[in-house]
């Protein structure tokens, strides 16, 4: 029972993983990108067209390839989230717009574009597609409980763990990362030394943007089995309150991730809990949110503080 | 070859600059010309969806919103809705406190509403019904908005995402308690017969279009003749200058969000006893979102947010009525004011800066300076030392002496060898 609950916990955990690692990046270089949810859905439909031109060009669906299935999606998805963040980055970066406006537009039209998009695409095939995705190591069944907990997953929960360890250690060791905290925290100074806050701004969103869109394939294709219903912003909100919750470390990220995925799952292994209890049981991982972020507030140390420039267009010639 | 390569790509003929000295019929000229290329991006995309429907959907688009007088009343009282919620917003952003969290305290305002209409409804006249429900929805959405605001006050706590997640936990609250409401599971309240808006005239919602109406006269005098108005204006600007002149900052900070929260529990209001007359988590609809966006737009003026919000509300109720016509489905209106934004808030960049093209007489390969304004861009990506002695120019050099170089084929040496230190120094 616990370990089906925790290996579930870590699955789902996925879809905020990917979206805490790219709002990280993000916001790392000063960029609050509010458009995370929108970017999810944009990701996703990248993905889903992806797969569905797959399965479109074979001609029979037995001749499906594992390894196509997965990695055109993948690709796909890419692409479709950094044209999101890259949207983004030339509204906030170059025209200097408004980030939360912004943002919350580019929310706007994701969530209309995806289900849009979702309600005329041809299914086919995909619950197919998606046994690929879902796809563990073919020694899970056999290993216990070991077996469950860490071999049991399919490609993009390792992937996002992956991601996740790569970021946090980009941002953290090397000097990219540094640059990255500069411009985050002082675009001025850090222009000053010489660091291209533009290149590093542009970058560091459409990245994070095209990380956090494998967010919203995972849900799809691997935690809804191909089936796509539902709508994937909630979960994108939940991602920039996790970056909050793990003060802007990826690594820590991948263990508020699969906590918050047992909190939004708890609630389907609780013996006969009343409707009213479960919706309070969801609640709680925004409460834990306010309560870090008020909290972090009043310690103010320096490690656990937003990036300063944070939300903040820079302009070179606006002293 | 990378050398030229290089120097194409930080040779940029635009030169950005801010502007505050534009007229004001430029203005809106080109916001004007932005909507209209708003319209007509929504045609092309629906002539691509369904081949030769430019026409028709921009046809639907007006039939939709004024065919009918019922249809005109829906679109002016979805137009008072959005512009009460951009009131609330308006007076915290002119503060820089950024409340995205409007969505959150509208619900509040209309969970309280209900509760009012549930608890209350039957046992006292209607007319005081109403007045309860009144205070019941601004102590909420006042709350809500209060407390973002003392943890901003106190310890500076970062209101945008604060009041984020306040408005899943109001979210949450109402799914909480209409689970306690409907115990089976249907998850809908239905509609509240008790505290219902009197009918004005022939059509509902009049009420709700005067109420605003007025509203938006009192914030608008409120924000450009009270001491209040003022002092928040102050605190937005600076607010080491506020401190200074004796203004008291956290109560500013306070009082606004106070009356920010107020004015979204107003809207709840509204929503649950002038419209829907039920609750759900739906009933705020991502206006709260939206009145930023208008707020934002109109540049916190009451009177362009009543354009911005009706033509928000046109574009939606037209396009959805396009969209039922045409049969592209129900969520295609958020994909026209998606875009619809997106062209809006770029036009606001012409509004607000200045681009100078540089147009350059020769284009020859080597000697070629990069304008004044590149340099230090050259200077954070020079990566690599061979960059040659061409490239590089200091900042005092106006316009004339870049094209007298360019000339001379050969920049002065003295120069040349300051910036590579420079540069070098950069690295180190």
């Amino acid at each position: 029972m616990f370990w089906t609950f925790l290996q579930r916990a870590i699955r789902f955990s996925t879809v905020f993983m990917y979206g805490a690692t790219g709002e990280t990046i993000t916001e790392k270089s000063g960029h609050l990108n509010l458009g995370i949810p929108g970017v999810m859905c944009i990701g996703a439909v990248g993905g889903v067209l992806g797969e569905s031109l797959y399965l479109k060009s074979l001609s029979d669906i037995s001749q499906i390839n594992g390894f196509a299935a997965v990695i055109i999606p993948i690709i796909m998805t890419l692409i479709f989230g950094a044209l999101a963040g890259l949207l983004f980055s030339f509204f906030t970066v170059t025209l200097r717009c408004n980030q939360n406006v912004t943002g919350l537009t580019i929310t706007t039209f994701g969530i209309g574009f995806n289900s849009f998009y979702m309600n005329r695409i041809d299914k086919t095939g995909f619950t197919a597609a998606s046994e690929y995705f879902i796809k563990g190591f073919p020694c899970a069944d056999s290993a216990g409980w070991f077996g469950k907990i860490f071999l049991s997953y399919g490609t993009l929960v390792y992937l996002a763990i992956i991601v996740a360890v790569i970021a946090a250690i980009i941002i953290k060791r090397t000097r990219v990362g540094l640059n990255l905290r500069a411009v985050g925290e002082n675009p001025a100074t850090a222009d000053a030394a010489g660091i291209n806050v533009t290149k590093y701004r542009y970058i560091a969103t459409i990245l994070g943007s095209a990380i956090a869109g494998l967010g919203g394939l995972f849900f799809i294709m691997d935690h809804l089995g191909g089936n796509i219903e539902y709508n994937i912003d909630a979960f994108g909100w939940m991602a920039v309150a996790l970056v909050i919750f793990t003060v802007w470390k990826p690594n820590w990220g991948i263990l508020g991730s699969i906590l918050f995925g047992a909190l939004y799952i708890s609630p389907d292994f609780m013996t006969v809990p009343s409707a009213a209890t479960k919706e309070i049981v969801k609640l709680i991982p925004y409460f834990v949110t306010v309560v870090v972020l008020i909290v972090t507030s009043i310690i103010n140390k320096r490690e656990t503080q937003p990036p300063a420039a944070l939300g903040v267009s820079y302009f070179r010639e606006e002293r | 070859m990378t050398n030229v390569l290089k120097k194409l790509k930080f040779e940029s003929p635009i030169h950005i600059s801010k502007r505050t000295d534009i007229p004001k019929w430029k203005t809106w000229l080109i916001r004007g010309v932005a909507v209209l290329v708003a319209l007509l991006l929504c045609g092309i995309i629906s002539s691509i969806l369904s081949p030769g429907s430019f026409g028709s959907f921009l046809e639907q688009m007006f039939k939709g919103c004024f065919s009918t007088p019922r249809r005109a009343i829906n679109l002016f009282e979805e137009t008072a809705l959005l512009l009460c919620i951009s009131l609330a917003v308006t007076p915290a952003f002119k503060m820089k406190f950024w409340n995205i969290g409007a969505e959150g305290q509208v619900l509040m305002g209309a969970l309280l509403c209900a509760t009012c209409m549930k608890y209350f409804g039957g046992k006292v006249d209607d007319g005081l019904l109403i007045v309860i429900m009144l205070l019941f929805s601004v102590v909420g959405g006042a709350t809500w908005a209060t407390i973002p605001a003392i943890f901003k006050a106190k310890w500076n706590t970062n209101e945008t995402l604060f009041t984020l997640m306040m408005n899943y936990i109001a979210m949450g609250l109402i799914a909480c308690v209409i689970a306690i409401w409907v115990p089976n599971n249907s998850g809908t309240v239905g509609v509240l017969p008790f505290g219902n808006f009197p009918k004005i005239g022939k059509y509902p919602y009049i009420l709700n279009i005067i109420i605003v109406a007025i509203l938006t006269a009192l914030v608008f005098v409120y924000l450009r003749f009270s001491k209040h108005g003022y002092e928040l204006s102050v605190v937005g600007e600076s607010v080491n200058t506020a401190k200074y002149i004796g203004i008291n900052v956290k109560k500013v900070i306070i009082r606004t969000m106070i009356l920010s929260g107020a004015l979204c529990g107003i809207a709840g209001w509204l929503i649950v006893g002038g419209a829907s007359h039920t609750v759900s988590t739906e009933v705020a609809g991502g206006r709260g979102f939206t009145a930023i966006l208008i707020s934002w737009l109109a540049h916190f003026n009451p009177i362009g947010m009543s354009f911005t919000a009706f033509l928000v509300a046109f574009l939606s109720q037209g396009s959805s009525q396009a969209a039922s016509v045409l049969d592209f489905g129900g969520s295609f209106p958020k994909i026209i004011t998606g875009m619809f934004f997106f062209i809006v808030i770029a036009s606001e960049f012409f509004v607000g800066y200045k681009i100078k093209f540089k147009l350059r007489k020769r284009e020859t390969s080597k000697t070629d300076s990069p304008s004044a304004d590149c340099e230090s861009e050259e200077n954070a990506c020079g990566g690599s030392d061979d960059d040659g002695i061409g490239v590089v120019i200091a900042e005092s050099q106006s316009e004339e002496e870049i094209v007298l170089n360019s000339t001379e084929t050969v920049p002065p040496p003295q120069r040349t060898s300051e910036s590579i230190q420079d540069k070098e120094e950069v690295e180190a």
